[in-house]
């Protein structure tokens, strides 16, 4: 027997991370029939496609992207989007929450609401659509506490509601993704990831972003202790005073509830560097609508909710 | 206050990643001790501690409730306990750490042998002044039998009973007395306060007669690994690459063999068997995203390619030639039945042993395990939690290793094909 055999090498954190992601994306595509990676143009999901190029080339990927766009994204995100999955060669599905609006499907309380929680009707009417029966997407559990419990292949009903009491046992790395017609099952490859693992890999890897994440001069008004960029569909208010601050965003998701933290930070590096010493979670700088209660990521999620 | 000023700028050296599972019975103080890891190696950040800060005053607390951190299903809340598996993050800037918290209540076993599934290491705790109680005992059974390799007997509340040796003495010798007997070998103990934080990141003062390592110092220390001894290589296929891309015509004959490497190493131009058809031949490459690495190891997930022409699809299995494991119609398992409907003897239901599948037939069962008095008892039918040794006939042959061996292929779960649940967890003998 060899000495290499016996000297077992270990693997870095984020040679296993990525190697246990894609071994989850291909169960996914070995044990079901019909799946969608969703893919926003935020850096998890920038961060998942590098695993699927890992995980299925030089074959095609077997599943196309799909964009749930609620109409307020950030154009450099979209653009980014619809680049990314041009150079990959790979389908890009876009639907969009104001769609489900004109459909009646999407009803909003007043025009100016954040949109986030209604991309789960449109979700769901896309996974109804095209007969989904798994979407893979990039939510980790040091996101948010309910998400902290949930299992890595994810049952969801013909409701598409989850159910934390009774979540399918998730043993060693046998998944289990049986569902019947109707059900499907949300998949989440880098769940075990933190924010700062994603930023190593996005650095590791050179992995492009849309520019919106590193440092850049925007106007700003202080709202709620949070900053808000001003923008077409989030305007300045009477009597708001509006500052030209260097920002970047940590998230880009709908932008009436996603806001930038003041930074200098122009290379992934430097990102690195901040948000080892932050002292602010993710979502709690950037994400306004989290705060409404304890448990609004726990609701949202048995209503559909990624 | 800055929570976390002292986390890691630079590039962390790196020592792989440990997951581990904290164990005990309800007010056992588990979530206070996850909350102090989290919270002594700077890993809470401002938000969250200014959220438990507040629900601490709200509460008419009048110190910080650690535990509040791991808090997480509503449902939780309003019982005052934790009633799923929950994972928390941490990295103490040389290695990163996986923390499945599972759950202490009786009824939740099921849970904790999901988490233990995945861990390397189980901390059990023990509150000081009920010492060994029949949960611990059930707890490092059920670790144990997981094959959990390290055990780590944390004795907490130290701070009530006067920090005293004595007790810490009594209850190290009452565990021994039954982990011998079930066969535990790697057993540390540490006497701590969470509360205070007393040997968990940082020594404290009140423990001076304890000269051990602290908590954080064993987990820093223990070897990442399942197994220290060589292991055969098994590479059970996940996925088949066959681009036929018309427009490249070098991708024609690709056949690219996706998995991960659940045991042993590969080397380029190894001779390998593939089962279930026997065929032999050689490692053409290794690949990862055309990337050629010269050997593969554990854990990682590549593409194989092979010198010769075989026939192969998901659920094949790829192993050394001379190194086969067994292929086998009927095993002899540890099975614990995680449903709420119970084990039918008459029914068939699916077993799935790495990427493949087969239709299994309860065979028998040899006895049940009283995972009180660990005593073997004679039994017709599984209910939820049990915990049996069972035999099983299968449909299609599996290449299976004792799981004492290989977790990865001694491992399977079972599912009930009518209502698509899992609802048992077997390890191979």
């Amino acid at each position: 027997m060899s000495t290499a055999t016996l000297s077992r090498v270990t693997l870095s954190h984020l040679d296993w991370l990525e190697s246990e992601a894609i071994h989850i994306m291909r169960e996914v595509a070995g044990q079901c029939s019909n799946p969608v990676l969703l893919f926003s143009g935020g850096k998890d999901s920038i961060c998942m496609l590098r695993i699927a190029e890992k995980a299925f080339r030089p074959g095609r990927f077997p599943f196309p992207l799909m964009h749930i766009d609620t109409g307020h994204n950030y154009r450099e995100v979209t653009d980014f989007r619809d680049r990314r999955a041009a150079e990959l060669g790979e389908r890009l599905i876009v639907r969009s929450v104001e769609d489900s609006m004109a459909r009646g499907t999407v009803v909003l309380k007043s025009a100016d609401e954040p949109r986030n929680k209604h991309q789960s009707v449109t979700l769901l009417e896309a996974i109804e659509e095209f007969g989904f029966d798994a979407c893979i997407g990039g939510a980790r559990r040091d996101e948010e506490k309910a998400r902290a419990k949930e299992r890595i292949f994810s049952f969801r009903d013909e409701f598409g509601q989850w159910d934390p009491k009774n979540q399918r046992p998730e043993l060693w790395d046998l998944y289990n993704a049986r569902s019947f017609k109707g059900e499907n099952m949300r998949v989440f490859p880098i769940s075990n990831w933190t924010e700062i693992d994603v930023w190593q890999y996005i650095e590791r890897e050179h992995l492009a972003l849309p520019s919106i994440y590193f440092a850049h001069r925007r106007p700003i008004v202080r709202r709620s202790g949070g900053l808000l960029p001003v923008t077409e569909v989030t305007p300045a208010r009477p009597g708001d005073s509006i500052e030209n601050l260097m920002v970047r965003f940590r998230t880009v998701g709908d932008i009436t509830c996603t806001a930038p933290v003041e930074s200098d930070a122009a290379s992934v590096t430097a990102i690195i560097a901040e948000t080892a010493i932050t002292t602010i979670t993710e979502r709690g700088a950037t994400r306004l609508d989290d705060q409404t209660s304890d448990a609004s990521m726990e609701q949202r999620k048995k209503e559909g909710y990624f | 206050m800055s929570a976390i000023e002292k986390l890691p700028t630079e590039a962390i050296p790196d020592n792989g990643l440990l997951r581990f599972l904290t164990c005990g019975s309800v007010d056992d103080g588990k979530s206070t001790l996850i909350g102090r890891l989290l919270f002594d190696s700077k890993t809470i950040l401002a938000d969250t501690l200014h959220a438990i800060q507040r629900t601490s005053a709200r509460r008419g607390l009048d110190i910080v409730d650690l535990s509040l951190l791991t808090d997480g299903l509503q449902a939780e809340r309003e019982q005052g306990i934790t009633i799923d598996v929950a994972y928390r993050y941490f990295t103490t800037g040389t290695r990163k750490y996986i923390i499945a918290d599972a759950p202490g209540h009786e009824q939740y076993t099921r849970n904790m042998v999901t988490a233990a599934s995945t861990a390397d290491l189980a901390i059990i705790l023990i509150d000081a002044r009920k010492g060994v109680l029949t949960q611990t005992r059930r707890h490092s059974y059920l670790a144990h039998l997981v094959g959990i390799p390290h055990i780590v007997v944390a004795v907490n509340k130290m701070d009530l009973v006067d920090y005293s040796p004595a007790t810490f003495a009594r209850i190290r010798s009452d565990y021994l007395a039954f982990a011998t007997a079930l066969g535990i070998t790697d057993v540390r103990f540490i006497p701590m306060s969470a509360l205070n934080g007393d040997m968990i990141v940082d020594r404290g003062e009140r423990l001076d007669w304890y000269d051990g390592p602290t908590l954080l110092d064993i987990l820093e220390n223990v070897p990442a690994l399942h197994g220290e001894h060589a292991e055969k290589f098994r590479f059970p296929v996940q996925y088949v690459c066959r681009p036929q891309d018309a427009a490249n015509p070098e991708l024609h004959d690709y056949r690219g063999f996706m998995g991960r490497v659940e045991s042993g190493e590969l080397a380029i131009g190894d001779a390998v068997t593939v089962l279930p058809s026997g065929r032999e031949t050689r490692v053409k490459d290794i690949q990862i995203l055309g990337e050629s690495l010269p050997r593969t190891v554990a854990e990682q997930s590549v593409t194989i390619l092979l010198e010769d022409e075989i026939d192969i699809s998901r659920g094949d299995m790829i192993v050394k030639t001379g190194e086969l494991p067994k292929i086998a119609r009927q095993i002899d398992a540890m099975l614990c039945w995680l449903s709420e409907s119970p084990l039918d003897p008459r029914r068939k239901y699916l077993l799935r042993h790495t990427t493949r599948d087969s239709k299994a037939m309860l065979a028998g069962i040899a006895f049940r395990v009283d995972i009180n008095s660990m005593e073997q008892q004679a039994a017709e039918r599984l209910a939820m939690n049990d915990i049996a040794r069972v035999s099983f006939k299968l449909a299609q042959p599996i290449f299976a290793d004792p799981y004492a061996e290989s977790r990865g292929t001694g491992a399977f779960i079972v599912i009930d094909e009518s209502s698509n649940n899992t609802v048992a967890a077997g390890m191979i003998v």
